[in-house]
């Protein structure tokens, strides 16, 4: 059975997060903005999704004396970042004793066919899903945390908000299926279908649910809460911002009152300029990153 | 008294849901509390699982810190781990704002981090067959004060503690099956 003890710890840490912001930082001084801010946890990185997307070349797992010194600054779960496949990047990051790996396709993906058997760590895994079978193929190698891929470094929430939508209603889909319906779902969703099984009965995931990709603004991170996201991580959308510390805390607010328009309204105040947003429609299929890993 | 018990949880961030449906298990209606007004009619409070620092940081924002102390000197709280430090008077490695509710010292993420995490069995007194606790970058009370009592250790650590009418766990009675911790809590509501 997939809910055995290492993982429940694994998804448990994940829902103490819900409801808030993880923020990625690249360095130790963000990582004390983030925290000051209300960050749940901050994302370790090499460079943010846009400043990959505009330098190019290989984005690896971020150095390894940046993680120690935001591990020694902040108090909150520090998570860094792994490329799809690359176990021993993960194992490096376990030793080193992060809270969460993200195997992330913001870095370049280390194997095209393969991603981490995460069931065999100690350590809890976070990876990016478009759809329900993505989802489920991720938890069934033991991912305790699912977060929608949308396009990261775009500022811009459309994938985003696909990717939630399509996940929530593959989900209700399930549920009113017939049990002799599930294997053929099973086979369409290149899911196991003990995972099909369960969501068809609870109709959520197994696992926390956060999103991410494209969140810029605070009415960004109410509208995925609103579909139905626990969580949600921002990228680029802070620290590309002009004024980073109160965009980050505006987030936060806003992932709590996501339901409260007058305190949406609160936290859309006084913000300074949204970081640069990419019309998505208009880049080209290779540069996408959310089709990287399946 | 007819009808169910109306208890409150802390919404701002965490793992109010589980709680929330622990509380149900246990018998009782739940309600998210986010706002000073959501208090209203409310006759405990749950604080859950989450960043303390984060919820700190919420509560302050939005002036919260002061209506939920006014509500604890009438209403039982239970706090588990963010929770507890919130509860307690002294948070000894963080200069961290909380509620003093409670008297006991509590250090954040005391066991070290997510690696360290555990599931560890307990014998709380009174409760038979012991009772799975789950401890997730959990802190540990470190002192006790003298109106605390201490009803459950874990390696000579202080883990559930009640204070008159408020209940702390540094672990997560709402991440398993079992309402009996929640169903203690439930009790000390009129």
């Amino acid at each position: 059975m997939f809910l055995d003890e290492s993982f429940r710890l694994k998804a448990g840490l994940a829902e103490m997060l819900k409801g808030g912001v993880i923020m990625d930082v690249t360095n130790a001084e963000q990582a004390v903005i983030a925290e000051k801010a209300g960050a749940t946890a901050v994302m370790a990185l090499e460079r943010v999704p846009a400043d990959i997307r505009k330098e190019g070349g290989v984005a690896r797992m971020a150095p390894i004396g940046k993680i120690r010194e935001i591990m020694q600054q902040v108090s909150i779960p520090v998570m860094a970042k792994a490329r799809i496949g690359h176990f021993m990047e993960a194992r490096i990051l376990e030793a080193l004793a992060v809270d969460y790996i993200d195997e992330s396709e913001v870095l370049t993906p280390a194997d095209e066919e393969h991603h981490i058997d995460k069931r065999d760590f100690k350590v809890p895994f976070v990876c990016g899903a478009r759809n329900l079978g993505e989802a489920l193929r991720r938890i069934a190698e033991g991912a305790a945390m699912i977060r929608t891929k949308g396009e990261a470094g775009s500022g811009n929430i459309v994938e985003a908000v696909r990717h939630i939508r399509t996940i929530v209603k593959e989900m209700k889909q399930l549920t009113v299926l017939g049990h002799e319906e599930l294997v053929a779902e099973s086979k369409k969703h290149q899911a196991p279908l003990e995972l099909i099984e369960y969501v068809a009965k609870h109709g959520k995931l197994p696992v926390p649910n956060f999103s991410a990709g494209g969140i810029a603004t605070p009415a960004d991170a109410a509208l995925v809460m609103q579909l139905g996201a626990e969580a949600v991580f921002v990228g680029s959308g802070i620290f590309k911002s002009s004024d980073p510390e109160a965009r980050a805390r505006a987030i936060v607010k806003a992932a709590t009152y996501f339901n409260d328009p007058a305190k949406l309204l609160e936290a859309s105040e006084e913000l300074g300029a949204a970081m640069f947003g990419i019309d998505i429609a208009k880049l080209p299929e290779s540069e996408l990153l959310q089709t990287r890993g399946w | 008294m007819a009808g169910k018990k109306r208890v409150g949880v802390l919404a701002l961030q965490g793992d109010f849901q589980a709680h929330q449906r622990a509380l149900e298990r246990a018998g009782a209606e739940a309600v998210e509390v986010r706002t000073a007004g959501d208090l209203e009619g409310v006759q405990g409070l749950i604080i859950p699982g989450g960043e303390s620092s984060t919820m700190v940081k919420l509560l302050e924002e939005e002036k919260l810190l002061d209506p939920l102390r006014e509500f604890g000197r009438r209403r039982p709280i239970f706090g588990t781990c963010a929770g507890a430090i919130l509860l307690a008077t002294d948070v000894a490695n963080s200069p961290q704002v909380s509620l003093g509710l409670m008297d006991i010292q509590v250090e954040r993420n005391a066991y070290g981090r997510q690696l360290d995490s555990r599931i560890a069995h307990l014998n709380p007194q009174g409760m038979d067959g012991g009772l799975e606790a789950v401890f997730i970058r959990a802190p540990i009370i470190r002192r006790v004060g003298r109106d605390a009592k201490v009803l459950a250790s874990y390696e000579g650590d202080p883990v559930l503690v009640e204070q008159g009418r408020h209940l702390a766990a540094t672990f997560h009675p709402e991440l398993t099956g079992d309402a009996r911790v929640h169903l203690m809590f439930l009790e000390k509501i009129p």
